[in-house]
């Protein structure tokens, strides 16, 4: 019994890890309706950016401004040049032109920083907390302190997106972008201000991950683990990318570990998507996503 | 508008290329070239293995540079270039295509699913595959395989002599009875490939081995990990490549299983590997079958020729890494062959089918290594018709926290079991293709 709860609980906090990318692909998503394919690049561009200030020893909290700062420049950059000129062009044209950046920013980020491997050590032990531990369950403090970030981080994005007059902005321009703009929203400083949010989101994304897998390339592949998150909570929902990382995690946990041995093992990746298959059957726009109605 | 901008652009881009191409041959016209060897390089600097990839290149390509430096292989200058394959197959075999019409020397996929991938082509167009402690183990027998050689040791002797290592550390191979080993593997043709040998053993020597596949990128291995700690095992073995090679380091750290109880198959065995997991990976063990550091004077010679002189492809902290180092012994070998063709064929540029014959011949001794400055780098290595391999023999290193330690001596595999294996491995590879095996003298 222990043992199931020790599972169950490694499972929701590796599901948080998930929810901590899946939330950048819902800001952009949500507020100028693009899929962006480069969540994954920019998590990696963040965290080289990050790890490599530090190794220059420019102190954590200064490295981690500049590196904020960085990503605003990134994401006024991308506005001007890649989205701007694509205002009014259906969607796939500009998700296949987040899939350019994707791999621009995954050049760029080596370009500038090389492509070694960089250890990252923020401070906090991954080792098991030592009274769980004799009590029989092992759980990572760092596993901890990475859910305790995520839901800091949630409760700041739901607080700026209700309580702002900014983020009001953004919900407006989810809603009904011509609405919008019609009472003086400029769409172009909203979606500023979105890849901002989404690439601090990368940065936070970037370092928690960092720590654990070292700052290289791989980084880019965890949007692997965020895709069943964003189709079972929906596409538009932050509090359905949390959910959503619960379940996904919980339950591919519990999948390796009690099917997995009669299948041959190697679950952990299968199960996620499966799970999010069988979702779409039932339920396409996800737990929290909105159906899209549209008139005839 | 649009169109004629393309078009244009195409125009210009079409004229300076056809401006350079006859200024290119007008400089060779002028100056006449030394003869060059061909030897195409499968590299991957890009995607999730780029770590490894890069240094594997970036040592064989500091070892050709030295080569031309010191006036190349019997005035025969080395001509590397790179294919990038991503550590994917189908790019692997597209590499394949692309070089094999430039009289390659031999083909180094650095990718035993890419090797697996090129067997029968490159057998066809009689181009050796040079595979160095990676490939197919069964290749090592040079009477079915003829154009493929897993130089120095496969992953079939390694693996035995894993167990020969687990047996030292407990007290014997009798102490083997009743353990249990799990097998941490990408799942995947190099991770599968040494199931069936553990398996062999496990029934040999009593001990229980379970497999514990990893799938691809291998980026979160926490259930594998709760499985593992459900198994209870003595020791894990760690067969990974890449980002996963670090991620079970931190998870063992997590479920407090000793870092001095995984033993490491050596591409999990580089600084890639275990810097990224810090404190964790302290005590740490990998298997080698080369020195570790930078201390030997080949590759001093190659710090002070090629990159103080600005040469270097590789960034200079990373000389003398784990995989720096593979990279360099793979060029030694790769020369060392080409020089022992032109004992045979003359001194100038060889064919893929006279490298055949160089790479069965190798004889690198104690001698020439020390010759070569690198003794203590690399082992003596022998092959022959019947044995593509060469040598067999592995060490053991230890991560102290900031660098590699060799922890043991040469440790034999067994050998007997691992030859009877291979031979019956590639007779029954013979048997489905139609192959007639080779008499050997």
């Amino acid at each position: 019994m222990l043992f199931f709860l020790e599972v169950i609980l490694s499972g929701l906090l590796a599901g948080v890890m998930y929810s901590l990318v899946a939330i950048g692909f819902v800001l952009i998503l949500k507020a100028s309706g693009v899929f962006n394919f480069a969540q994954g690049a920019m998590v990696l561009f963040a965290a080289l950016t990050f790890v490599c200030l530090l190794e220059k020893a420019i102190p954590f909290w200064a490295a981690f401004f500049i590196t904020l700062a960085v990503m605003i420049v990134l994401a006024v950059a991308i506005e001007r040049i890649v989205l701007r000129p694509l205002v009014a062009k259906p969607p796939i044209i500009l998700f296949m032109a987040t899939i350019g950046l994707a791999f621009f920013l995954e050049g760029l980020g080596q370009g500038i920083w090389g492509a070694d491997v960089h250890g990252l050590n923020i401070g906090i032990p991954d080792d098991p907390f030592e009274w769980l531990m004799n009590k029989g369950i092992l759980i990572s403090q760092f596993d901890l302190v990475a859910a305790f970030i995520a839901a800091i981080l949630v409760t700041v994005l739901v607080l700026f997106f209700h309580k702002t007059a900014t983020g009001t902005a953004l919900m407006a321009v989810s809603d009904d972008p011509e609405a919008a703009q019609s009472v003086g929203i400029s769409l172009r400083w909203i979606w500023v201000i979105t890849w901002s949010i989404s690439g601090f989101v990368a940065l936070v994304a970037g370092i928690m991950w960092g720590t654990r897998l070292g700052v290289q390339y791989s980084l880019s592949l965890i949007v692997l683990k965020a895709l069943p998150v964003l189709i079972l909570g929906g596409f538009e929902s932050i509090a359905g990318a949390i959910i959503a990382g619960l379940i996904i995690g919980a339950s591919e946990k519990l999948a390796d570990v009690y099917i997995g041995p009669y299948v041959g093992g190697g679950l952990e990746n299968f199960f996620p998507y499966f799970l999010a298959m069988v979702f779409l059957c039932f339920r396409p726009y996800g737990l929290f996503g909105r159906e899209a109605i549209e008139r005839v | 508008m649009g169109r004629k901008l393309i078009f244009g652009l195409f125009a210009m881009v079409l004229v300076a290329s056809m401006v350079v191409v006859s200024g290119q041959a007008l400089a060779a016209e002028k100056k006449k070239e030394p003869p060059k060897q061909y030897i195409p390089l499968f590299a991957y600097r890009t995607g999730p293995f780029q770590a490894g990839g890069s240094g594997q290149a970036g040592g064989n390509e500091d070892w050709y540079t030295l080569v031309n430096i010191k006036g190349g292989l019997n005035g025969v200058m080395i001509e590397f270039e790179e294919c990038e394959t991503g550590y994917n197959t189908a790019r692997g075999v597209e590499c394949y295509e692309r070089v094999k019409s430039k009289n390659p020397v031999h083909i180094q996929p650095w990718s035993t699913a890419v090797a697996y991938a090129l067997i029968e082509r490159a057998t066809k167009d009689k181009i050796p595959l040079s595979t160095i402690g990676y490939g197919r183990a069964d290749a090592s027998d040079g009477t079915v395989f003829k154009y493929v050689f897993p130089l120095v040791t496969n992953y079939w002797s390694l693996s035995t002599a894993k167990i020969r290592y687990i047996a030292q550390v407990e007290g014997g191979l009798e102490k083997l009875k009743g353990l249990k080993i799990a097998n941490l593997h990408l799942d995947h043709p190099y991770g599968r490939e040494t199931r069936f040998i553990l398996e062999i053993m496990a029934k040999k020597f009593g001990f229980e081995v379970k497999h514990f596949p990893v799938p691809w990128p291998g980026i979160d291995q926490k259930s594998i990990f709760l499985n593992i700690r459900r198994f209870k095992p003595d020791w894990i073995i760690n067969r990974n490549w890449g980002v996963s090679c670090t991620v079970p380091i931190r998870e063992a750290a997590r479920i407090g299983f000793p870092r001095d109880r995984m033993l490491a198959v050596w591409w999990c065995g580089s600084e890639e590997d275990v810097m990224p997991a810090g404190p964790a990976a302290k005590g740490y063990l990998a298997t080698s079958f080369h020195g570790v550091g930078k201390d030997f004077p080949v590759i001093q010679e190659i710090l002070e020729k090629v990159h103080h002189t600005g040469k270097g492809n590789i960034s200079y902290g990373r000389v003398g890494s784990a995989l720096y180092n593979k990279g360099i012994i793979q060029g030694i070998l790769t020369t060392e062959a080409i020089l022992t063709a032109q004992k045979k064929f003359g001194n100038r540029p060889i064919t893929g089918e006279e490298m055949q014959y160089g790479l069965e011949n190798l004889n690198i001794t104690k001698e020439r290594i020390k010759e070569l400055g690198a003794e203590g780098l690399m082992p003596p290595v022998k092959t022959s018709c019947r044995n593509h391999e060469g040598f067999d023999l592995m060490l053991v290193q230890q991560w102290d926290g900031n660098k590699w330690v060799q922890v043991s001596g040469w440790i034999e595999p067994f050998k007997d079991l691992v030859r009877a294996e291979i031979e019956k491995s590639a007779g029954k590879y013979a048997k489905e293709k139609g192959i007639t095996p080779r008499k050997c003298e």
